[in-house]
């Protein structure tokens, strides 16, 4: 009590200027929010736009063979599912993601490693691969269709161009900012080359890798998509420049909120595993 | 005299694009198994490097390094090093850290390593020894920067090593976490024998830990003087205020400012020349 100000006591602050000091907090900068409070304010800006895109229906002003409502898309998507072998879409594109996906993690991870760990192979890999990343995935859609024809292939070496060369320059910087200290401490404890990289370099360097895989595997989707779209008959991506072709605007909305959904849901999945795999790094 | 370390002539340039410059000219030093040799001096002295280099972490360009009969060519198990920080394993805890000298095939050898038992004993005392057991399954994250510092040291002695090397390992922490950690580096020290070279630009710090005291002067790195501390090796707090202590302090700062004002009076000099 004798520490306060004289004249000063918790009581005597009146609670309209507590609460005020509150709302201050929510709106300051770089304040902080509650957990319901970031809830509620994260659904507010969901339904924003849906709520204005059922405003506009309602009122007509753009016809609904361009603009379908809410209710249209839930109705087309539940025939999608039912009638039109949505589960089917759904499986070849999935498995197109992660066959391209794994195939650049396979091959990155490990000269990722080598280019981060060792100057001469940094010198060899990096500037050849930053040449050949400003090359539009996209543009190698022809290329790829010539070569393995119009087949799976095609599709998953698409995803393998888009996403290879970014990863291994990405993984290489990753393995660069292990810090230095954790190395040379392994180095004076009798390390060799081997064990520093398999028992402190990658270890380390782990948790900003799999924050890497969540956004290369954010951009495989979108090369998928690209793909299906240039050359498939089968697929999400396909399902949407069919549904196109047909004037079926309510099932290009349900695709697009479909890749969406499944966007977001795998980067909740890898968050959360981030979370299980590197316990240290909550805090507490 | 048998020597622990021993310094012959050593000189290393650092070279950048606008030339090379001399970080240590000409350094000779030997050290007594056992001693706790402390060097101090301010920046650009060259102390951090001349002790990278014993930790055989960089390579010096004439001279030679001898760690018991063998040159240093690289770092060993023999010379363990804790560094001012991030030098921890952040997804390991306390104990796993201690330990992980250990898992490494350097270590095999030392039949302690087979008898798990007896390894995972000796961690725990190192931690009870540092006083950490409370917090043995912590990750570094959750410790303060006194504690991760303890951790170091008991992860440096684990694998028994003839000589630690310190390189400002108290520098990031405040004053009075420096005190406890000073006193608790002597009572370690003492019960593990082990040779200690240790990096400070604290003055205090120097000499209150060290049995000597190794002054280097700046432009290029060179041993200016070494200083024997009269005081015996039984040390606490008290000493900080015997006036002997203080009384030497003194000297040694006011020489420190003086290899500081040397050492600018020359590059002044120097940078004259090169204008006329």
């Amino acid at each position: 009590m004798d520490a306060q100000t004289p004249g000063m006591s918790t009581k005597a602050v009146p609670e309209k200027v507590a609460t005020k000091q509150k709302n201050n907090r929510k709106w300051a900068i770089r304040g902080s929010l509650t957990g319901r409070q970031y809830t509620l304010y994260a659904l507010a800006g969901v339904l924003t736009p849906i709520l204005i895109w059922a405003i506009v229906n309602e009122a007509a002003i753009v016809p609904k063979i361009f603009m379908p409502g809410p209710w249209d898309v839930i109705q087309r998507f539940y025939s999608w599912i039912v009638n039109e072998g949505f589960s089917g879409d759904l499986l070849i594109s999935v498995q197109r993601v992660s066959l391209g996906f794994l195939a650049a993690l396979v091959f990155a991870l490990p000269l990722g490693l080598m280019a981060g760990t060792f100057k001469p192979a940094e010198a060899f890999l990096e500037p050849a691969m930053d040449f050949i990343r400003y090359m539009p995935a996209v543009a190698f859609v022809p290329l790829m269709m010539l070569w393995c024809g119009v087949g799976e292939l095609s599709k998953v070496s698409i995803i393998f161009i888009g996403t290879f060369f970014q990863m291994v320059l990405m993984f290489g910087d990753d393995v660069r900012r292990v810090p230095l200290q954790q190395i040379e401490a392994a180095q004076t404890m009798g390390g060799t080359r081997w064990e520093i990289v398999s028992k402190v370099i990658f270890p380390s360097a782990a948790p900003a890798l799999l924050t890497t895989c969540r956004i290369t595997l954010g951009w495989a989707w979108t090369y998928l998509v690209v793909a299906e779209i240039v050359a498939a008959n089968s697929g999400l991506g396909y399902a949407v420049l069919k549904a196109q072709r047909f004037l079926q605007t309510d099932k290009i909305f349900a695709g697009l909120i479909v890749i969406g959904i499944l966007g977001l849901l795998q980067d909740q999945i890898l968050r959360a595993l981030h979370h299980v795999l590197f316990p240290y790094l909550r805090r507490h | 005299m048998t020597k622990a370390i021993d310094i012959s002539h050593l000189s290393k340039r650092f070279s950048t694009k606008r030339g090379s410059t001399l970080v240590l000219d000409d350094i000779s030093l030997s050290i007594a198994p056992g001693e706790f040799l402390t060097i101090v001096g301010a920046s650009g002295c060259g102390k951090s490097t001349l002790l990278r280099i014993i930790a055989g972490l960089e390579t010096s360009d004439s001279g030679s390094v001898h760690v018991g009969s063998k040159a240093v060519c690289g770092p060993g198990v023999d010379r363990a090093m804790v560094f001012q920080d991030y030098s921890l394993f952040p997804w390991m805890t306390v104990k796993r850290n201690v330990l992980f000298s250990r898992r490494l095939a350097a270590n095999n050898h030392d039949k302690l390593a087979r008898q798990r038992g007896a390894e995972h004993e000796r961690a725990l005392r190192l931690i009870s020894l540092v006083g950490l057991s409370a917090v043995q399954d912590s990750y570094p994250s959750q410790l303060s920067g006194g504690m991760r510092q303890r951790v170091a040291i008991a992860r440096a002695l684990m694998s028994k090593p003839s000589i630690i090397l310190m390189d400002e390992p108290f520098g990031a922490l405040d004053a009075q976490t420096r005190e406890v950690m000073q006193d608790l580096v002597l009572s370690v020290v003492a019960q593990e024998g082990t040779t200690i070279v240790f990096v400070t630009h604290d003055v205090e710090e120097a000499l209150y830990l060290g049995s000597r005291v190794v002054l280097m002067s700046p432009h290029p790195g060179r041993i200016d003087t070494i200083y024997d501390v009269p005081m015996d090796r039984d040390r606490n707090v008290m000493m900080r205020v015997d006036p002997r202590f203080v009384a030497l302090k003194r000297m040694v700062m006011d020489r420190v400012r003086e290899t500081v004002g040397l050492s600018l009076d020359k590059s002044a000099m120097e940078n004259n020349l090169v204008e006329a």
